[in-house]
């Protein structure tokens, strides 16, 4: 088994999970509260990494990171080496392939906040801040929960845009989903098959302990 | 300073329903101002618009010369800059946190060991010792709502708001809290805006009140004056007035209270917690009328007053006839039996009612 290639997995899906529930929590936050009228505008927006073709996402991202770009051009400027095909790239792309599943489990958990309790925190000389911190996250935690169990998982098994973004660099940009496909290719079917077997373990694993710590919760579970 | 709370404002929501609210509240001292009205009336919004929860679209709300609320000026004090009490309908207690961490959870401010003391305290003042780690689900629906209060009461705020304290409840609950209330809100000297359209509920706990219809004030004062003298149909409709006078108890003495009413004494079934003063109500249909003069035959009925009539007001079938008793009474007759009597304006006459048919509202 390709164990670089796992660790790296492991590494990429842990930080876009952190990174992503740093960018999610406002932005979900944002979308369960305002009145906004274009707020269907930037769901729509977020969502749309559900439905894209990897492929469509990857070619894109892959344009805006290019040195060509501006993006690119700074990075390369202030890092050194360019941002597809890096580590880097990879995680600013899984961020945004995975934000789906981070953004509509925490803002459908805040919105199902009971009004009541928030404005009994404000009349409480609470701010709206420390109210979020105080009563909308504590009782969101079963949202936050599926939001990262989600986000890591959809990481770890991400495919298209690795491979249009990050190529295959053994260690670098080779995670394990792509490892499974060299070894396909190369015929080379017992280790695709260990590989294979434990994301199926760790994915059902994660997913059974969210369900188990989520099973005295009122509403019946929904995905999203 | 001007210690009273001015609300001349109004709430307009999209498809033309429109909120008016004019009015004024004591802010000096233990008062009760009660907002009662019909479902549908505006009272909740009202509220709303005092603690700051609603925005006003028009006018403005004062508090001591304080604005909280100008449309004009474009001001909008927040709910966390107004120092209110706000109590809800369903209490909304913080599920995941302790009895405890409720009540505390509005005096971040505070270091730790004076939180503690005042919370503390408040466990101690709302009788709920020894449930200070519950969560609220482990509650009944009486310790919620005295956690509720606990929590609005911690920050010692300048005015209290209660959205239906009570419909939670059960109905001896009820009884038993009103009274507890009043005694506690008395004992803080704190004004209290209170929401209802329970009459009773209102009669006991309130001092003034401001009558709400549709979306508007009808009429706002004291809540006798506004009992005696509606200032028109609607808000006798809304009040359900017949006769509701304050009287002075007397005596309790084997489930018959004496209450008395001006001149007049009137014996009354013992509704159970009466102290010095209560609310004598009475509908028109339980009063029969008899001429004066005429050797009574022997009745169960306990009250016979004699009183002169002074209006008569035919209403279809029946005859409203307004007595003066030594304080005015209504009663409502059968056309048939006005005419059998011939009774005209002016006329003496003894009114009889059943001890059972005059319902008391204690209100210390």
């Amino acid at each position: 088994m390709d164990w670089q290639a796992v660790r790296l997995s492991v590494q990429l899906a842990s930080l876009t999970t952190l990174v992503l529930l740093g960018l999610a929590l406002p932005l979900a936050y944002w979308l369960a509260f305002t009145q906004r009228r274009w707020k269907f505008l930037v769901e729509a927006v977020v969502a749309m990494p559900l439905v894209l073709p990897p492929t469509v996402l990857g070619f894109y991202l892959l344009m805006a990171l290019g040195p060509r770009s501006p993006l690119g051009w700074l990075w390369e400027r202030a890092f050194g080496h360019t941002l597809p095909f890096s580590f880097e790239g990879l995680l600013l792309a899984s961020v945004l392939y995975s934000l789906p599943f981070m953004v509509q489990p925490l803002a459908s958990a805040f919105a199902g906040v009971e009004r009541g309790l928030i404005e009994a925190s404000w009349c409480l000389g609470e701010s709206r801040f420390r109210t979020f911190v105080r009563v909308i996250v504590p009782l969101s935690w079963g949202g936050i929960l599926t939001g990262l169990v989600l986000s890591f998982a959809h990481t770890l098994g991400e495919f298209g845009v690795v491979l249009m973004v990050g190529g295959n660099l053994p260690g670098r940009t080779r995670t394990v989903s792509i490892a499974i496909y060299d070894q396909v290719q190369a015929m080379d079917y017992g280790p695709a098959a260990r590989t294979a077997a434990l994301l199926l373990g760790v994915s059902f694993l994660v997913l059974t302990l969210t369900y188990a710590l989520r099973r005295s919760q009122r509403k019946p579970w929904t995905l999203i | 300073m001007d210690a009273h709370l001015i609300c001349d404002a109004e709430r307009r929501y999209p498809g033309g329903a429109t909120i008016e609210a004019r009015f004024e509240v004591p802010l000096d001292g233990f008062s009760v101002t009660v907002l009662f009205g019909p479902s549908g009336s505006g009272k909740t919004t009202v509220l709303r618009l005092l603690a700051g929860l609603e925005r006003v679209d028009q006018g403005r709300i004062r508090a001591g010369g304080e604005a909280w609320s100008d449309a004009a000026q474009n001001i909008h004090l927040g709910p966390q800059a107004r120092n209110l009490g706000f109590l809800s309908q369903d209490y909304d207690l913080f599920p995941h946190l302790s009895v405890y961490a409720n009540l505390g959870y509005g005096l971040r401010d505070l270091e730790a060991s004076a939180r503690q003391a005042r919370t503390e305290e408040l466990l101690e003042l709302l009788d709920l010792r020894g449930l200070g780690e519950r969560r609220p689900a482990e509650l009944s629906g009486g310790q919620r709502q005295r956690v509720a209060l606990g929590r609005a009461l911690a920050r010692r705020p300048r005015l209290l708001l209660l959205d239906e304290p009570f419909t939670a409840l059960d109905r001896p609950a009820q009884l038993r809290l009103r009274r507890e209330l009043r005694e506690l809100l008395r004992g803080l000297a704190l004004p209290t805006v209170l929401v209802t359209h329970d009459r009773d509920e209102a009669l006991h706990l309130g001092d003034r009140i401001v009558v709400l219809d549709q979306g508007r004030v009808c009429q706002s004062g004291d809540i006798q004056r506004a009992f005696d003298r509606p200032t028109d149909p609607a808000v006798a409709r809304i009040l359900g007035v017949e006769t509701v006078v304050r009287g002075r108890v007397e005596g309790v003495a084997e489930g018959l209270a004496t209450v008395a009413v001006g001149p007049a004494r009137i014996f009354a079934a013992d509704p159970g917690g009466l102290g010095q003063q209560a609310f004598v109500c009475i509908r028109g249909e339980d009063v029969a009328v008899e001429r004066q003069g005429v050797a009574p035959s022997g009745s169960t009925a306990r009250n016979r007053l004699p009183g002169t009539i002074t209006t008569l007001h035919a209403e279809g079938a029946l005859v409203r006839l307004s007595l003066d008793c030594g304080f005015p009474l209504e009663c409502l007759v059968t056309r048939q039996a006005c005419q059998d009597l011939g009774l005209v304006e002016g006329d003496a006459v003894t009114a009889i009612l059943k001890a059972a048919a005059v319902h008391l509202i204690p209100h210390d």
